[in-house]
């Protein structure tokens, strides 16, 4: 899959002129509020149309304003997820889910879209509440139950625009581990908006971040939400905000699960690390991300400390920020951990390249 | 005194018939109109609106017998649109049946209107773009969330349709006059009744029928919106 997107579009003093390609996989949108993101995905589901933009996908051209070209949204087979899951009321869960393959049904045989409905239900754990009427779910569910109806219309690229951001903190933890499944278990590509960081680092393959409706950032989650593009805000206030997320994103492999304290350990490249009431499987690829500001440096190997992860490092990297701290790039064989500590103590630990260190991180800084 | 009184004659009979007969066929033939004009109202951007609007309530504002007889000088055998009508159509509409249950449905028109168009604008347009983005039109669209929603609101504009109808007195005289068996209603009966010596009688029994049929409407209307509600639970 190709997917080219170029738009320019003006609404009173907002300018959005911003453009990306995406491959497979999962391609986040990902800036605050108000940096175009969702403008931007709502045109490429032709939701609204940009005064001047051309949407491709794999050579199949869906927009090109200079042509008089627009494909309206019924005619793309896009999935779009919304924030509110928006479920047809009338309609039984069974009957939303089933909404979209009466117009897909023109494109797929009928005997591939029976084993579809069950894997795509098993998939989201929804098979208990098919019978039932939406207003009887819980947010989580209903989130659910709208992914699955947008993936049940064939799809050939699937839209989410913050699915999660509307629910609190214990359904979102609910939902993740589906999408992450979503993300590893089919092949349709995903275009993903969110201003959460970690959505963004344990979600996505690319990440494209948006700044006043202009792209600032292309790359890994790991580039993007680590490097220098993400720090560099124009407005002080919003450098504040973008900070406090800042951080390593590390990937690894859940190798024990331990039930009785409810704490998973995932193996990284030289070292291990423990997380925090996760769900998963032993054997299971999970991404991370330690925001930096949660994270202690220490010369010597600290004892008496109940912070459960000490990963030993050499220091790769001190970036001052002229404002009286210093992001410390600890090097843990290939994975790097990123810490951000005053100045001072920089001074008082006599931190300097290539010494070795040990980066403290505490467990509960890792909740999911 | 038994209670034979009560007991309806046959042109009684022909009356009630009747008047059930006219006032459901101008709720049924009202109602494509009556949807299409609240849909046009209710969501339609276009120069006029508020002239249609104004167009749809008048029969609602003006006395009944002017639009009795605005409906004579425009359905009547040399009308513009009567003759027309009978000319080409065969249908003819002056002192006939037919005639009765147009003014019926004009008048209850501004009724069932309104209780669709409120139930259009309450419908929540983020389902709606939904639905296109899972590859309806905007034709099923509408014949697979919109009409469903605004069910209640249909029901509820048909029944104050009806109810109007069988009320309806003063335009119906007008335009198609007062024929026992033909244009005759039931309430253009009752009047009758209390036209001549020893009537009263007579008025009271269809009076009554009157009040059964209305309490029967209003729980019919009642009962559909209950079945409807409970299949359309607002988010």
């Amino acid at each position: 899959m190709t997917l080219i997107v170029e738009a320019t579009h003006r609404l009173g003093a907002f300018t959005l002129d911003a453009g990306f390609t995406a491959e497979g996989g999962v391609t986040a949108l990902f800036g605050r509020s108000g940096s175009g993101k969702t403008s931007l995905i709502r045109m490429i589901a032709g939701l609204s149309k940009p005064d001047r933009g051309r949407l491709v996908i794999d050579g199949d051209v869906l927009v090109a304003t200079d042509d008089h070209v627009f494909v309206p949204k019924h005619r793309r087979r896009f999935g779009y997820v919304f924030q509110e899951a928006r479920l047809f009321p009338h309609l039984s869960v069974r009957q939303n889910l089933n909404y979209g393959s009466w117009f897909a049904s023109r494109h797929e045989p009928k005997s591939a879209k029976a084993g579809e409905f069950d894997r795509v239900v098993q998939l989201l754990g929804i098979d208990h509440l098919l019978d039932r009427r939406p207003s009887h779910l819980s947010g989580g569910e209903k989130q659910r139950v709208a992914i699955g109806r947008a993936l049940l219309s064939s799809p050939r690229l699937l839209l989410m625009d913050e699915p999660l951001a509307a629910l609190d903190e214990e359904r979102k933890a609910e939902i993740l581990p589906y999408l992450e499944r979503l993300r590893d278990e089919t092949e349709t590509p995903i275009v993903y908006v969110s201003h959460s960081v970690q959505e963004v680092a344990r979600l996505a393959d690319r990440v494209v971040m948006m700044r006043d409706g202009k792209v600032a950032a292309i790359g890994t989650p790991a580039e993007v939400l680590s490097g220098a593009s993400f720090l560099a805000g124009d407005r002080a206030g919003d450098r504040v905000s973008d900070r406090r997320d800042a951080g390593a994103v590390l990937s690894g492999v859940i190798e024990t699960i331990d039930r009785a304290h409810r704490l998973i350990t995932v193996r990284l490249s030289s070292s291990a690390i423990i997380l925090p009431n996760a769900q998963g499987e032993q054997g299971q690829t999970v991404r991370l991300h330690i925001p930096e500001r949660d994270v202690m440096v220490a010369t010597q190997r600290p004892e008496g400390l109940s912070a459960l992860n000490i990963i030993g490092g050499r220091v790769a990297a001190l970036e001052p920020d002229g404002e009286g701290m210093v992001r410390v790039r600890i090097a843990c064989g290939s994975d790097m951990i990123l810490a951000r500590i005053t100045a001072l103590s920089v001074e008082r630990l006599a931190l300097q390249i290539d010494r070795p260190v040990f980066a403290v991180i505490k467990t509960v800084a890792l909740e999911r | 005194m038994g209670l034979d009184w009560l007991a309806l004659s046959d042109d009684e009979w022909v009356a009630i018939r009747l008047s059930l007969w006219v006032s459901t066929v101008a709720m049924f033939v009202s109602l494509p109109f009556g949807i299409f004009v609240a849909y046009l109202l209710a969501r339609g951007k276009f120069w006029g609106k508020s002239i249609l609007n104004g167009l749809v309530h008048m029969p609602l504002i003006l006395p009944p017998v002017v639009t009795g007889f605005l409906l004579l000088v425009l359905f009547g055998r040399r009308g513009v649109i009567g003759a027309f009508l009978s000319e080409y159509l065969g249908i003819v509409l002056s002192f006939r049946w037919t005639g009765a249950a147009l003014a019926c449905g004009v008048m209850g028109f501004p009724l069932m209107v309104r209780s669709i168009r409120l139930s259009i604008e309450s419908v929540d347009r983020k389902l709606e773009e939904a639905a296109g983005t899972l590859g309806a039109s905007p034709v099923f669209v509408f014949a697979t969330v919109t009409l469903p929603l605004i069910l209640p609101g249909i029901i509820a504009g048909m029944i104050l349709c009806f109810a109007k109808a069988m009320g309806e007195f003063g335009a119906t005289i007008t335009f198609v006059s007062n024929i026992p068996g033909e244009t005759q209603t039931l309430s253009a009966a009752i009047y009758t009744f209390t036209q001549v010596p020893g009537g009263d009688v007579g008025a009271m029994r269809l009076t009554l029928v009157a009040i059964v049929i209305s309490f029967v409407a209003l729980l019919a209307s009642e009962f559909l919106a209950y079945l409807v509600g409970r299949k359309v639970h607002v988010e």
